[in-house]
């Protein structure tokens, strides 16, 4: 009750400062636009259905992208954390490869897959897949060695002990990383498609611009804004808080 | 012989040629080989022979961890390995599991030899032995299901084996959830569920507090001889080994080898607290002394610190 205070208050005053900047006219209407012509300009984007079908387009993409690189990260990760060989060597160049923007990709997806939607999903995919690599190969470290050593005891080998031992035991260690990857992803997607006539939100975003509708920019920076939050906070929240549960930790602080 | 089972059961009973008459105890010499593998007219449950272990350290050197180990262990035997910190006990159960290979020797299972994990062999851990994403009855159904054993009879001995370890309730509860007593008995029917011949068990008690502990020696005592298993049971602690074994092996410190094996032909069940126990406990003390000593020595001297824990103190 006290926390939902605290929200209303602070973001009663963000909206108040910005609707009273607004009102003020310090600078033109179609430079600064009002709380209210943004609304307005969701309301109607959401009612054509220009909204949810970008949407629907940009969550499909991420999702691909994002689920290809989890798969990808966990055999990369995987081995280069059960080979000292691998680690020094691969493991150095993909901490070096994380400083390259994801977007640095593009011309080379554009040149080998043409503008399609291949190259907007190898431009998600290498934006999270180096996260989603180190991420994996640090949480099989932290994982107590003890969990398969005791699934090897109790019969457990091959894709079995990895399925039913290794990814459980290490899912706490990764989670933060999985989640830190999805964020990579959906940067590097909404990037993708500011370049390209793709229908997601990103163009979306750039049409609002094409058409110096400020309104349109600010509500859509709003969806892509909330959607990343929905993801973030509760999506991975719940599941950081389902395995809190099961496993007795308590939460980080 | 099932309806006296209780007190005195008679498979507990030490072979008549191992028995001396007025004592409990009977300490041997540790030649290669041990006494009781020229004793031994069917082929043992577990036979270890010659192993030896060494490895290198993160600063370089090689540690010779275990030195030429012999043992046999008869099919039904509780036998329990002492010995001081660093003296490579749990490396040797390790072994027996097959989680690692020997650099020299061999262990064999009814005279078959170990290459790798199998689950007629079940190592029970110190503790973090469970999984903590499953529920209790998911971790004894584990190995089972690892096996291929169809879902009806999975469930059907979960239950059973909760039952046994008194933890019927607590099927759908998870691991951080119970007490470290009732964890270690988790562990314990987890083991079980996969049928094992052999139990293998790491100082699975330090841990519990005193009462806890006594609790814990007693059913599995009652396990041991209600379902007939061979338990090697890996401790620091004297007592302990001689309130649960019908053999007691003492290994030096760094390399391990074994210095001398005690047979204890005490009556079952026996309690931690009776002065026959306290009193055969004093005589492997007295021969363990010798090893404590080498290990706090080693301490002073490299600043290694050995695991000792109060437990040894008689």
């Amino acid at each position: 009750m006290k926390r939902a205070g605290r929200y209303l208050i602070f973001y009663g005053v963000v909206f108040g400062a910005w609707a009273l900047l607004a009102k003020l006219q310090i600078w033109p209407p179609y430079l600064f636009p009002t709380p209210w012509s943004v609304w307005d300009e969701l309301y109607g984007g959401f009612k054509d259905h220009t909204y949810w079908l970008a949407i629907a387009v940009s969550m499909k993409r991420v999702l691909a992208g994002y689920a290809i690189s989890v798969v990808l990260g966990m055999i990369l990760g995987l081995g280069v954390s059960s080979s000292k060989f691998l680690e020094e060597t691969m493991g150095g160049l993909l901490v070096s490869l994380q400083s390259l923007p994801s977007i640095c990709w593009w011309p080379l997806a554009l040149l080998w897959f043409g503008l399609s939607q291949k190259a907007i999903l190898f431009v998600v995919i290498m934006g999270s897949l180096l996260s989603l690599t180190l991420a994996m190969e640090d949480g099989r470290k932290q994982m107590p060695k003890i969990f398969g050593q005791a699934g090897r005891n109790l019969g457990a080998k091959g894709f079995k002990l990895f399925w039913y031992v290794l990814l459980p035991a290490s899912l706490p260690f990764i989670v933060s990383g999985l989640k830190q990857g999805w964020a990579f992803a959906w940067r590097s997607l909404i990037t993708a498609e500011m370049l390209y006539m793709s229908m997601g939100l990103g163009q979306v975003l750039m049409m609002g611009r094409d058409f110096s509708n400020m309104s349109a920019v600010i509500a859509v920076m709003l969806l892509i804004i909330v959607i990343g939050y929905i993801v973030d906070g509760i999506v991975f929240k719940g599941i950081e808080r389902h395995l809190q549960n099961k496993w007795g930790l308590t939460p980080a602080t | 012989m099932s309806t006296s089972a209780r007190n005195v059961p008679a498979r507990l009973s030490v072979p008549v040629d191992r028995r001396l008459p007025d004592d409990h105890v009977r300490m041997g010499p540790a030649p290669v080989g041990g006494p009781s593998c020229r004793q031994a007219t069917a082929l043992p449950k577990v036979g270890i022979s010659g192993i030896s272990l060494s490895y290198r350290t993160q600063t370089g050197e090689r540690l010779l961890a275990l030195d030429n180990i012999n043992l046999q262990v008869r099919s039904g035997e509780f036998v329990c390995i002492v010995g001081p910190s660093g003296c490579g006990k749990s490396t040797l159960l390790h072994l027996i599991a097959g989680l690692h290979s020997p650099s020299a020797g061999e262990v064999q299972v009814d005279g078959k030899p170990v290459q790798g994990p199998g689950t007629e062999r079940i190592l029970i851990f110190q503790e973090h032995g469970l999984f903590p994403w499953l529920t209790v009855g998911q971790n004894v159904e584990f190995g089972m299901k690892m096996k291929g054993v169809p879902k009806a009879e999975r469930a059907e001995k979960v239950r059973y084996y909760l039952r046994l370890v008194h933890l019927a309730k607590f099927e759908n509860s998870y691991i951080h959830q119970l007490s470290g007593g009732m964890r270690q008995r988790v562990a314990i029917a987890r083991a079980l569920a996969t049928e094992p011949d052999v139990l293998l068990m790491d100082e699975p008690f330090a841990a519990l507090d005193a009462q806890t502990r006594d609790l814990l020696h007693d059913e599995l005592e009652r396990i041991w001889s209600d379902t007939k298993r061979t338990i090697i049971f890996v401790t620091h602690n004297v007592r302990e080994a001689v309130r649960l074994g019908d053999r007691v092996v003492l290994l030096t410190f760094r390399p391990g080898r074994v210095k001398s094996e005690f047979t204890v032909t005490l009556p079952r069940p026996r309690s931690l607290e009776d002065p026959e126990v306290a009193l055969v406990a004093r005589d492997v003390l007295e021969e363990l002394r010798e090893e404590i000593n080498r290990s706090l020595e080693a301490e002073y001297h490299t600043g290694v610190k050995p695991r000792i824990e109060p437990g040894v103190e008689v």
